[in-house]
């Protein structure tokens, strides 16, 4: 009988590897293969420029000594980055208090359906057609010309896509947009894992809502908090659609709204220059693989901030106890 | 007693600062919604108006020009809008299918059978679901090149055969309301394994199908990265393409009737969808989230 199960199991096996084939064949072929001779593309010098495409040839690390000595990139990077965090601060800070709102018992908000579906909205929508969408408004014939001509009195427009702050802000105010209700029902769900027991604690011990919501909410959150964070900023990392519409690709004014992918995307698709285009992948590729290392070392952590979560709830019923 | 009056009192601040919270909840959350709004209702209005109306400057009054509009986008022969709505949906739709019945199938052949590989395909899958698509893309592109796949759907549609996330939902759904004794009970009856996926574990997964299924077509609908790179042809063009055409266009001279329209069509499909969906939509966002 024993051996009879054992041969069944054997037999199974088989179907294990039948059923997972093809996602690893695919895998493989589409983006394990494209992803090794994008690295092997990083050690050699290949271009086309005009209509002469140079002959392919192994030239060591120079496209990386190059492309750290050109240091374009270290600009897009600092591009990027400012993009992000522009959009970022208010998004975390929104994302919170709507979050804190809609969980509060006390508060009772009513239509939170309504203002859910709202919120989340522009998350789903096409990219291109938001960044299009707001180039139109904040063109010079758009609205919102229309309503600064009319208080500042003057004919001629501001050129928001002509000033460095404005359309790195305009960029970050997409993000924004985009990401800040998607962030509030991540948040959400994690304040509402939070075990009730402390905040009922909280109410014995007479804390104010915002009392409540620093030392009770925020601590409690701060594994999902750091992982909406680090998810944020790779995603930051790969900005791509919006700034490369709303400039046309060109990163103007003066390649300050340049992103790392739109650098990428102009060596392969107008530079052809292959060599540097897998360079910039494979840095690319190194700093979204630290961000998802952090991701994962601080998932590891998450035991140790439950550990204090419970600790704090410890004392917090002591204290009720003191009054 | 004291302590009575103090309560009341306090009861009554209580309120009066409940009320303040309230209606500052309320005032920031119409500006919100206002913010998120104010995009499309600008599009929806100027959709309907002709371009001199446009120019004259915004109004908040529906137009009458939402007919030549329509009828102007869809007569463009720069942008075969036609051609894009086909794209996007062939596009969107295959991905649909192969993402979530091969992520299933996947999830399906790591969860239930004991192999010697299993643990390194699990592990294998979660490191990847981290790697970002562009890195891949130049690879990608010069693969796509080589075998003459460029301004071609295939290579939009094959490739999410392997969807790490996707797989990752499906493994967790599994793990929470797929019983094994279902599998066993269908092998005693003489089901062969791949029937018994199709037939029995197919509709249990349903429900994590079908979450999976929108958020795949949504994210297909809106890529534009590795469309842009592959497609120049304007009749193999997908939707965002179209769209971000419009901004190459020397915009200024571009009809902005036409414009508005086009964005109108290229994300109504989608709102559609998201509306009549809307809560299944946010709660698969939140358990998405779990994944970590």
């Amino acid at each position: 009988m024993a051996s009879s199960n054992k041969h069944k199991s054997i037999s199974y096996a088989k179907w294990g590897y039948f059923f997972i084939i093809p996602f690893f064949v695919v895998y493989a072929a589409f983006q394990l293969y494209p992803m090794f001779s994008t690295i092997r593309d990083s050690f050699y010098s290949k271009m086309t420029v005009g209509l002469i495409e140079y002959p392919e040839k192994f030239v060591g690390l120079d496209n990386y000594t190059n492309l750290f000595k050109e240091g374009d990139i270290f600009t897009y990077f600092g591009n990027t980055f400012i993009i992000w965090i522009i959009g970022f601060i208010p998004q975390i800070f929104v994302s919170l208090l709507l979050a804190a709102w809609f969980t509060d018992i006390r508060l009772k908000l009513k239509a939170q359906g309504f203002f859910k579906v709202v919120i989340y909205l522009p998350n789903i929508i096409m990219a291109a057609a938001v960044s299009m969408l707001f180039f139109a408004i904040f063109s010079d014939i758009g609205p919102i010309n229309d309503i600064y001509k009319s208080i500042s009195g003057s004919e001629e427009p501001y050129q928001f896509f002509g000033h460095i702050t404005s359309t790195r802000l305009i960029i970050a105010i997409i993000n924004f947009i985009m990401w800040f209700g998607n962030t509030t029902i991540l948040l959400m769900a994690a304040i509402m894992g939070v075990d009730p027991a402390l905040y009922e604690a909280a109410e014995i011990d007479g804390a104010s809502p915002s009392q409540t919501f620093w030392q009770i909410t925020i601590p409690s959150i701060r594994p999902i908090l750091i992982f909406v964070l680090v998810t944020s900023l790779i995603g930051g990392v790969q900005m791509y659609d919006i700034p490369q519409i709303i400039t046309n690709g060109t990163g103007s004014p003066v390649r300050s709204s340049m992103t790392v992918v739109m650098y990428l995307n102009n060596q392969i698709s107008v530079g052809k220059n292959y060599g540097k285009a897998g360079t910039i992948s494979v840095v690319l590729f190194l700093v979204a693989a630290i961000l998802s290392l952090a991701v994962a070392a601080i998932n590891s952590k998450d035991q140790i901030a439950e550990n204090r979560a419970k600790k704090l709830k410890k004392k917090k019923m002591k204290g009720a106890y003191r009054i | 007693m004291s302590t009575s009056t103090t309560d009341h009192v306090g009861e009554h601040s209580n309120k009066t600062a409940l009320l303040v919270r309230r209606i500052v909840a309320y005032t920031v959350l119409c500006i919100l919604t206002f913010l998120c709004l104010y995009p499309f209702l600008v599009m929806i209005i100027n959709a309907t108006r002709s371009h001199p109306d446009i120019q004259k400057g915004f109004k908040v009054t529906i137009g009458g020009a939402f007919g030549s509009n329509f009828k102007n986008v869809f007569n463009n022969t720069d942008i075969p809008l036609i051609n894009g709505l086909r794209n996007s949906l062939i596009v969107s739709g295959c991905c649909t299918i192969l993402s979530t019945y091969f992520s299933a199938l996947t999830a399906y052949g790591i969860h239930v059978y004991e192999f010697r590989l299993k643990k390194f395909a699990f592990a294998f899958i979660l490191v990847i679901m981290m790697v970002p698509a562009q890195v891949s893309a130049l690879g990608f592109y010069r693969m796509m090149y080589d075998l003459e796949l460029t301004n071609n759907l295939i290579p939009l549609i094959i490739p999410s055969i392997a969807a790490p996330s996707t797989f990752f939902f499906m493994k967790q759904y599994m793990e929470s309301s797929l019983p094994l004794e279902i599998v066993e009970a269908s092998r005693i009856d003489g089901c062969n394994e791949f029937r018994t996926f199709n037939t029995i574990v197919m509709p249990i997964m349903k429900p994590a199908m079908a979450v999976q299924g929108i958020f795949t077509f949504v994210a297909n609908w809106n890529n534009y990265f590795i469309p842009s790179l592959l497609i120049d042809k304007k009749e193999m063009k997908t939707l965002p393409i179209m769209v971000a055409q419009l901004r190459n266009a020397d915009f200024v001279k571009f009809d902005m009737g036409q414009v508005y329209m086009m964005i109108f069509i290229a994300i109504i499909p989608v709102i559609v969808v998201y509306l009549a969906l809307s809560k299944f939509i946010i709660r698969g966002i939140a358990l998405g989230s779990v994944k970590g």
